[in-house]
């Protein structure tokens, strides 16, 4: 089973190092669409340390969002998924290898690239740290969370709007506990109840979630 | 078989509720429209008008009872997605196709009339409160779900599928609830809520029970009408449609 897992893993992270573009257009877009907003807003600096939590947060939702169409996408278009679906190792932890390495491709970069981008919207360096945990946090939930939604729209018409349709309503907790603990460090007050819930989210999507992605993708290979 | 063994499937068959919703749908359909007007009547001219929000609050009598309903009908689209994973019965996937569009109107309405009253009493169409906001997202959610029937062709895997995002959903509402609570008291943002005055006149939650009561017909009739058309068209070419049903 286990082996499975790793096999799943390093297959995509092969084809995701060969197609740099993958990756490096979801990274693109977060830097992209944090740096809009202070053009939209203007440049005072206490709004802007205000509003940064809010923003790379919701940067780090919809660049996650850009890789989700892809997740499953290819391997349906070849057969590939098929064959999974049929082999004698669980689909679930085929399933969780390409999670998480649709994390290690959308999601890590997007929180190496963070504290970066938190020194752009004036961030102090104590949270700076806390954007960082909370995003290393959140943003497997939003790997876990986005298969599912990917799975069950797979191969529909108009499957990105689709996409998004159904996962954002479903990423509201994460966005609120990950956000609220920077804001809440900016205010003086201990982050550490947001990060706790934090966890707890991380926990059940990722226990969760391949299995209810893998019924989800029998359903779709029907 | 023994006559005590209740047979729980036999409606379960398109052919066998297809008659039994049509025989049901009047008498929903007359109780809705008497329970409406009872409880209009009561909400406009029965109860006393509000020592603080004077005439404005007569809005509660459709507000509450649309809030309820929006909030009840996904628990049922649940229940049946369940039942239909579980049994791997075709009316359970229809049934709840049906109850969306009904559960995603009394959203809506909710939210709506939750603006029209908001403006007279906090000056704002809308405010980031708590239940407003969790109630903006379970719209979103029936949104979702219909968008993705929608997109499916084949109606077993839209069923399948959709079934699947409604028991995803209903775990997730306590989550999303809870967390925007807990986001809106670290905000403190308008000081508004809609925590009611403590005494409620009874005469008053009678009228949002009636109302309740008769937004439930309407729902149950409107929801048997529209399985009915469901199964029709996904039927059409089985033999007790083309016997009994086309008239």
């Amino acid at each position: 089973m286990m082996m499975g897992f790793w096999t799943s893993m390093r297959r995509d992270l092969v084809l995701a190092t060969r197609h740099k573009s993958e990756w490096l257009t979801a990274l693109f877009f977060f830097v992209m669409v944090t740096n809009l907003l202070p053009l939209g807003v203007g440049p005072e600096v206490s709004l802007l340390r205000k509003i940064a939590p809010g923003v790379l947060w919701i940067g780090a939702l919809l660049s996650t969002l850009l890789g989700l169409q892809r997740l499953f996408s290819s391997d349906h278009g070849d057969g590939t998924l098929e064959q999974m679906a049929l082999s004698p190792v669980p689909l679930a932890w085929l399933v969780a290898g390409k999670m998480v390495t649709h994390w290690l491709v959308c999601g890590l970069p997007v929180v190496l690239m963070a504290p970066l981008l938190g020194i752009q919207f004036d961030l102090p360096t104590r949270s700076l740290g806390i954007l960082v945990l909370s995003l290393l946090l959140g943003t497997p939930i939003l790997s876990a969370v986005g298969a599912l939604g990917a799975a069950l729209t797979l191969g529909l018409r108009g499957g990105g709007a689709l996409l998004s349709l159904l996962i954002l309503p479903l990423y509201i907790p994460a966005l609120i506990f990950g956000a609220g603990a920077v804001e809440a460090d900016l205010a003086g007050i201990s982050p550490q109840g947001h990060l706790s819930l934090l966890g707890a989210l991380l926990v059940l999507s990722v226990f969760f979630s391949p299995w209810v992605t893998s019924l989800a993708l029998r359903i779709a290979l029907e | 078989m023994s006559n005590s063994v209740i047979n729980w499937f036999k409606y379960a068959s398109p052919a066998t509720f297809y008659p039994l919703a049509g025989r049901l749908v009047p008498w929903f359909s007359g109780l809705a429209v008497l329970l409406i007007a009872w409880g209009l009547w009561i909400g406009l001219f029965v109860a006393p008008t509000d020592a603080q929000q004077s005439e404005g609050y007569r809005i509660i009598f459709v507000h509450v009872p649309a809030s309820w309903l929006s909030m009840f009908i996904y628990c049922v689209m649940a229940f049946w997605s369940a039942l239909g994973l579980a049994f791997n019965t075709r009316l359970s996937g229809m049934l709840t196709a049906a109850l969306a569009p009904t559960g995603a109107l009394f959203a809506f309405l909710s939210l709506w009339t939750g603006a029209l009253w908001g403006k007279p009493m906090w000056g704002a169409w809308w405010v980031w409160d708590a239940r407003l906001t969790s109630q903006l997202i379970l719209f979103f959610l029936y949104l979702g779900f219909i968008a993705l029937q929608s997109a499916i062709d084949d109606p077993r895997r839209a069923d399948r599928a959709g079934a699947l995002l409604a028991l995803v959903g209903v775990v997730n509402i306590p989550i999303i609830y809870f967390s925007v609570q807990w986001w809106n008291t670290l905000h403190q943002g308008a000081s508004v809520s809609l925590t009611k005055a403590p005494s409620m006149a009874h005469i008053m939650l009678e009228g949002m029970l009636i109302m309740a009561l008769g937004f439930w017909s309407y729902a149950i009739a409107v929801v048997l009408t529209r399985v009915r058309c469901i199964i029709l068209e996904r039927e059409l070419t089985s033999e007790w449609v083309k016997r009994n049903a086309v008239d």
